[in-house]
């Protein structure tokens, strides 16, 4: 590898590699025992991978980092408040949500994929309030709704009030069902087997994806719309589907979380998964315009190793527990951010240029058209 | 039925949908024991708490920068004076403008990097706008804890160090402004005279600026950027001009809502600041593109009314608590509603 080369690979890695340094740095003085913490990464990468993964078709697609996976973990919070009410146990409850949810979160992605086609340009954004706005009709239907016009049995759920569902859900019944279902230890450390195997399952669903006459019309439709839309591609349908299977994805993908958890914080459950989700992504080296399987994976441990280590951290560095919260919160968002500029940059970049060579070519059009 | 299908296509659905909306509210409240005057006394000082933040989106709309999502890095300014002015132990109406003294020169350098950021990342300030927002307001949490303020009013009270999450103003200047001229009518209404005239300076201010050369041009840069440049405008430069404004709007707008409200907040409090303003000017009828003074007096008043009437008067009627539901889904509408909106009147107008 010659200079030219080293210096490339750590422009494009810039994000990962600032990550290493941090974790290196910030390990010692957390002081964490390394089993503890392969025991952590093991849980969070069970817990998060296949939300981090829903986020890949749309970024096939062109429509940058899809913050309206809320929806579908929205969709997923549904489907588990019934089968908690109905207490369906074990996998089956769990399937149950699955089967439950998946309707509502195909509805949800449509209509996202819809609003989303109406803003081209700034997707991004726009999911991004869409995720709030789905929230308050979410509250309406949860805090409102339930136990009053959407019939809820157990009083348990309910708030004193007599309807709305509480604030903290208890999902005892389906708690660890996937991640216990093949036990499997080495040393001390837990491993999910079973949720790893589903997580393989959806990494060979999104190869193969790739590889189909929708995949390929979503790239097409990623890298130019207009030359897609020639090429006798239905653009807008093209791009609701990928929403739609982004939505469907990351509503499994919650209920997987949710069942690692054990509770649900039906109010907030769904509120950051967009916000950690797409951190993590970004910090395993993607881009708004490019994402694959490993960046999931790398950037799923670097980002929890730091939200693991930072609190303590902070507390050896400067004696507070805080200062590392806030320095997690801070990472995170600065982190979206700085991708999202460097995106933005890029893009930028390119329309001035061409903007020049068509500047250029006009004027030595009109130069040989005076001439003659 | 010509001029009502016209006056609706202008006042756009929404816009029309809230006030009549809101008309309904007012209507409603005495029959449920709401004080009318109570009411439009609370409207009208939200409406000037607002007002200011609100004004702030509209430099950068003119300008092409797209709706100001990133105003918390305004706000932080505006709390770091509003600190620094209770640590210096001025009171009344001299703290006050202390304050604001120390806030603009700290928005001024904020905005100008922010400016400078935001000129490389063209077509999608809304975004970075948006995290940049995020992220500083994050940054600074981290700052409130560090920074070596003394003020016994302000820290911990058994840590010693860092600053409270809430801050009363009381013993400095809580509505000093406010009172300035206020006068009451009968027991329920009190007219926060001095606010509203401050407001109305405000928007003076930026009136008489986008009617000066300057103004005209940071125009025509949102407008026509290829034009601009053809006159010899410096795009970048109007850009930045604007987000400094915009900036140091949004340190003065928290001030004046601070001084209103009786407490500073800190630490994630500016977090969701962006959203009621940037709701708001919407509401007013303004566009990703366009935004004039006329509507963010509408829209802050439409939004603020609503926001100051629903939980009063619904919750009597159906004796539950759902403006906060209420407040994000109207919000986050609006919000929507015109990011998806102006897309269409664009490609329409490339197909003519």
């Amino acid at each position: 590898m010659n200079n030219k080369n080293i210096k490339k690979f750590f422009i494009n890695n810039a994000v990962p590699i600032m990550f290493i340094v941090l974790s290196i740095l910030a390990i010692p003085l957390a002081g964490l025992s390394g089993e503890y913490l392969i025991q952590e990464m093991m849980t969070r990468l069970a817990r998060y991978l296949f939300l981090v993964l829903s986020l890949l078709i749309p970024i096939i697609a062109g429509m940058g980092l899809n913050f309206g996976i809320v929806l579908g973990a929205m969709a997923g919070q549904i489907g588990l408040i019934f089968v908690t009410d109905w207490s369906v146990v074990g996998l089956s409850g769990m399937t149950l949500a699955i089967i439950i949810s998946m309707p509502i979160a195909i509805i949800l992605g449509w209509i996202a994929g819809v609003a989303l086609n109406h803003a081209k340009g700034r997707e991004m954004v726009t999911s991004y309030i869409l995720g709030f706005f789905i929230n308050g009709v979410y509250q309406l239907v949860v805090l409102y709704g339930m136990g009053r016009i959407i019939p809820i049995s157990s009083n348990t759920m309910l708030l004193p009030r007599g309807y709305g569902i509480r604030n903290a859900v208890d999902l005892e019944n389906i708690r660890g069902c996937l991640d216990k279902l093949i036990p499997l230890k080495i040393g001390n450390v837990n491993i999910p087997l079973a949720t790893f195997l589903l997580v393989g399952v959806l990494c060979v669903f999104i190869i193969w994806f790739r590889k189909t006459k929708l995949g390929q019309d979503m790239r097409a439709v990623g890298q130019d719309m207009e030359v897609a839309a020639n090429a006798g591609i239905p653009v807008e349908r093209t791009r609701v589907l990928s929403i739609v299977i982004s939505t469907v994805l990351a509503c499994i993908g919650q209920i997987i979380f949710l069942q690692n958890i054990g509770t649900m914080n039906t109010y907030n459950s769904h509120e950051q998964i967009g916000m950690f989700s797409i951190a993590a992504l970004l910090v395993g080296g993607a881009s708004v315009a490019k994402a694959s399987i490993p960046n999931a994976f790398i950037g799923i441990i670097l980002f929890h190793i730091m939200f693991v280590v930072s609190p303590r951290a902070g507390k050896t560095l400067v004696g507070d527990a805080q200062i590392g919260e806030y320095f997690r919160v801070f990472i995170s968002y600065g982190i979206i951010a700085l991708a999202l500029v460097l995106h933005a940059w890029r893009i930028y970049k390119e329309k001035e240029r061409a903007r020049m060579m068509f500047r250029e070519a006009n004027s030595s059009v009109s130069s040989e058209s005076e001439k003659g | 039925m010509e001029k009502i299908k016209i006056f609706i296509e202008k006042a756009g659905w929404p816009r029309i949908i809230i006030g009549l909306f809101l008309l309904a509210l007012f209507i409603t409240a005495p029959f449920v024991n709401v004080n009318v005057f109570t009411s439009i006394s609370d409207v009208l000082v939200r409406f000037g708490m607002w007002g200011i933040l609100v004004l702030a989106m509209v430099p950068m709309v003119q300008t092409g920068c797209g709706l100001n999502f990133g105003i918390p890095l305004g706000i932080i300014a505006g709390l770091l004076g509003a600190v620094t002015s209770i640590e210096m132990n001025v009171t009344g109406l001299s703290g006050l403008f202390v304050a604001m003294g120390i806030a603009i020169p700290i928005a001024v350098i904020l905005g100008w990097g922010y400016g400078l950021l935001l000129n490389r990342v063209k077509g999608g300030e809304m975004t970075i706008a948006l995290y940049v927002g995020f992220s500083s307001v994050a940054f600074m949490s981290m700052m409130w804890l560090l920074l070596p303020y003394k003020s016994q009013d302000m820290i911990w009270a058994y840590g010693g160090q860092g600053l409270r999450t809430t801050i009363s103003v009381e013993n400095y200047w809580f509505h000093s402004l406010n009172d300035i001229g206020a006068f009451n009518i009968g027991d329920h209404f009190y007219f926060p005279t001095g606010m509203i005239i401050f407001f109305a300076i405000m928007c003076l201010l930026i009136w008489a600026l986008f009617r000066t050369k300057t103004g005209t041009a940071m125009t025509a840069v949102g407008s026509n950027p290829e034009y601009a440049r053809a006159s010899g405008v410096n795009i970048n430069k109007m850009r930045t001009i604007s987000v400094i404004i915009s900036t140091v709007l949004g340190a003065v707008g928290i001030i004046v809502y601070e001084q209103s409200f009786g407490f500073i907040q800190l630490y994630l409090g500016p977090f969701w600041m962006g959203f009621p303003a940037v709701a708001g000017i919407l509401l007013g009828g303004a566009s990703v593109h366009k935004a004039t003074i006329l509507n963010v007096i509408i829209g802050t008043f439409l939004f603020q009314g609503i926001l100051t009437m629903t939980p009063s008067v619904i919750n009597n009627i159906i004796q539950t608590d759902m403006s906060e539901t209420i407040r994000i889904i109207v919000s986050n509408g609006l919000i929507l509603y015109a990011l998806t909106r102006t897309i269409k009147a664009k490609s329409a107008k490339v197909k003519a």
